[in-house]
């Protein structure tokens, strides 16, 4: 499989299609159905991040997704240039306490660490910022 | 874009809510809209029918914790069931089942709302 770049605007009805692109990328990798589910979720999560936080629902700015074949697995790297979010400050949540205090809200960076093997950031607020997903293959 | 549907019944004292397709943050809103309009209607006894439910992201989640509160605060419950393996697998890497009775079928959520005889 060859690297391969898909640009969308930021906005939620282009959800189904990134995930859509990153499932044709897993299944070409060779991960099975329900580890592909578990990569696009996460992509969801990330992408969806940037649409609020990042980019505060402006409808003109662009998230680029690129799918990276890795050894033995797939790296997703999604751009923003967007100033409003910083994922490396998002603490992770005692999901025990949360539940039990019926929070809501905050959830989509527990799951994309929980659901890949390797989350990285590379934050330039404004300029140009990156988070890698990385998924390795079992076996 | 997203599909998503809500089909919506009474079922004796139960409102039972039917999910359909994909719920992501384009979606969400429209379950949003749902349970308002439950809550502002008086009802507090729901069943959520996840049959036909094909994705859920934290987005769809967050609205399940955004209500349920409010719910029980009137002594009523959100209650779901008939999840495949891929959506349940979602609510339980977050502990949800902690939280929400989910059952197998329907009928079995349904029957837990009415009074022990």
């Amino acid at each position: 499989m060859e690297a391969r770049t898909i640009n969308i605007e930021s906005r939620t009805e282009r959800l189904s299609a990134v995930r859509d692109f990153v499932s044709a990328a897993a299944r070409e990798c060779g991960f099975p159905d329900d580890e592909v589910s578990k990569i696009a979720l996460a992509v969801d999560e990330a992408c969806t991040n940037i649409i609020k936080h990042a980019y505060r629902y402006d409808p003109n700015k662009k998230i680029t997704v690129t799918v990276k074949p890795k050894t033995r697995g797939l790296e997703i790297a999604i751009a923003d240039t967007g100033t409003g979010f910083d994922p490396t400050r998002v603490q992770t949540p005692d999901m025990k306490e949360y539940l039990s205090h019926y929070r809501h809200g905050g959830l989509g960076v527990y799951l994309m660490k929980s659901l890949m093997d390797k989350v990285e950031y590379t934050i330039d607020p404004g300029r140009s910022n990156e988070v890698r997903l990385t998924k390795y293959l079992a076996h | 874009m997203s599909e998503f549907k809500i089909a919506q019944r009474e079922q004796e004292s139960v409102h039972v809510l039917e999910l359909k397709g994909y719920l992501d943050a384009h979606t969400a809103p429209t379950l949003e809209e749902a349970f308002q309009s439950l809550l502002k209607n008086q009802r507090f006894n729901i069943v959520v029918n996840c049959k036909d439910l094909s994705y859920i992201s934290s987005a769809g989640l967050g609205v399940f914790m955004a209500y349920i509160e409010d719910v029980r605060k009137n002594k009523g419950d959100i209650k779901l069931s008939n999840m495949s393996p891929k959506v349940y697998n979602v609510f339980d890497l977050l502990g949800f089942p902690l939280l929400y009775e989910i059952t197998r079928d329907e009928q079995e959520a349904v029957k837990k709302f009415s009074p022990a005889k």
